[in-house]
């Protein structure tokens, strides 16, 4: 039994701490990566500092899942679409960001960037052709 | 047309636990089908059959049981957001040593890949949160 592989978006609008949602999330992009699915992480508003190099939890006993996302390209998500303002607009640029990457199959698996650069016109666009958009 | 629901928040925080059950009771009565609700975050606590509001306001739990009675609905707890907050089912409770369970009428406890399923089983998926 094939069925047409759908095109999934996880979009990330919050904070990485503070809340629960953005570790939450990406429980669900790892479970969902199970099921072959087309699928593509969008990181809008305060979802940007998700990515953000050297995150340090120590002194609030919250756990510290970022080097989580560097596990991303080994489980074939390798869309990771980062909006261009909201990292403008919080004085961040991409020498901010993890340097996540992944082994392209297609490309004799050479090592390429996962994060995209985006502009928010772009990212609309990008919305707008998904089967499911789950937002959090 | 099928709707696969997702409820993000928890009961009397948030209206979106509301508005997702009203769109699904509204859905079902207008002869949609919803393939599942889920419940992941707070929204867990959706599921707790002890809540106990007061008697002038909504049973928000209630109510999602008889729709769910109603309608065959499934109505689905995510396990591992239910573990963080303390939704438990008898299975759940022997299993993790607890000596209580909450679980709702109607609702059952399962894993993230039930919400990946509904959002390829169905024409729609609707996520209610903030």
């Amino acid at each position: 039994m094939s069925e047409a592989i759908k095109k999934f978006m996880y979009v990330n609008r919050k904070a990485p701490y503070g809340t629960v949602y953005a570790l939450e999330s990406l429980e669900v992009v790892l479970i969902g990566a199970a099921f072959d699915q087309d699928v593509s992480m969008a990181f809008m508003d305060d979802g940007v500092f998700q990515l953000t190099k050297g995150q340090d939890t120590g002194d609030t006993g919250v756990k510290n899942f970022s080097p989580t996302y560097k596990a991303l390209g080994d489980y074939d998500v390798n869309k990771l679409y980062v909006e261009k303002e909201s990292l403008e607009e919080r004085g961040l640029s991409l020498d901010d960001l993890m340097p996540l990457t992944y082994e392209d199959e297609d490309d004799d698996w050479n090592e390429k960037p996962s994060i995209k650069l985006v502009s928010r016109s772009e990212l609309t666009d990008l919305m707008e052709e998904q089967d499911v958009l789950m937002n959090f | 047309m099928k709707f696969g629901v997702v409820v993000l928040e928890g009961p009397y925080t948030h209206e979106a636990a509301d508005t997702a059950y009203q769109f699904t009771k509204a859905a079902l009565e207008k002869g949609h089908e919803v393939f599942r609700v889920f419940f992941y975050h707070d929204g867990v606590n959706n599921g707790t059959r002890l809540t106990t509001p007061p008697q002038d306001d909504r049973n928000i739990v209630t109510r999602w049981s008889e729709l769910g009675e109603e309608h065959g609905l499934d109505l689905v707890v995510c396990v591992a957001a239910a573990q963080r907050r303390g939704i438990v089912d008898a299975d759940e409770a022997k299993r993790n040593g607890k000596d209580a369970d909450n679980i709702a009428p109607s609702f059952r406890i399962s894993g993230l890949g039930q919400l990946i399923e509904a959002g390829i089983q169905s024409d729609r998926l609707l996520v209610f949160g903030d």
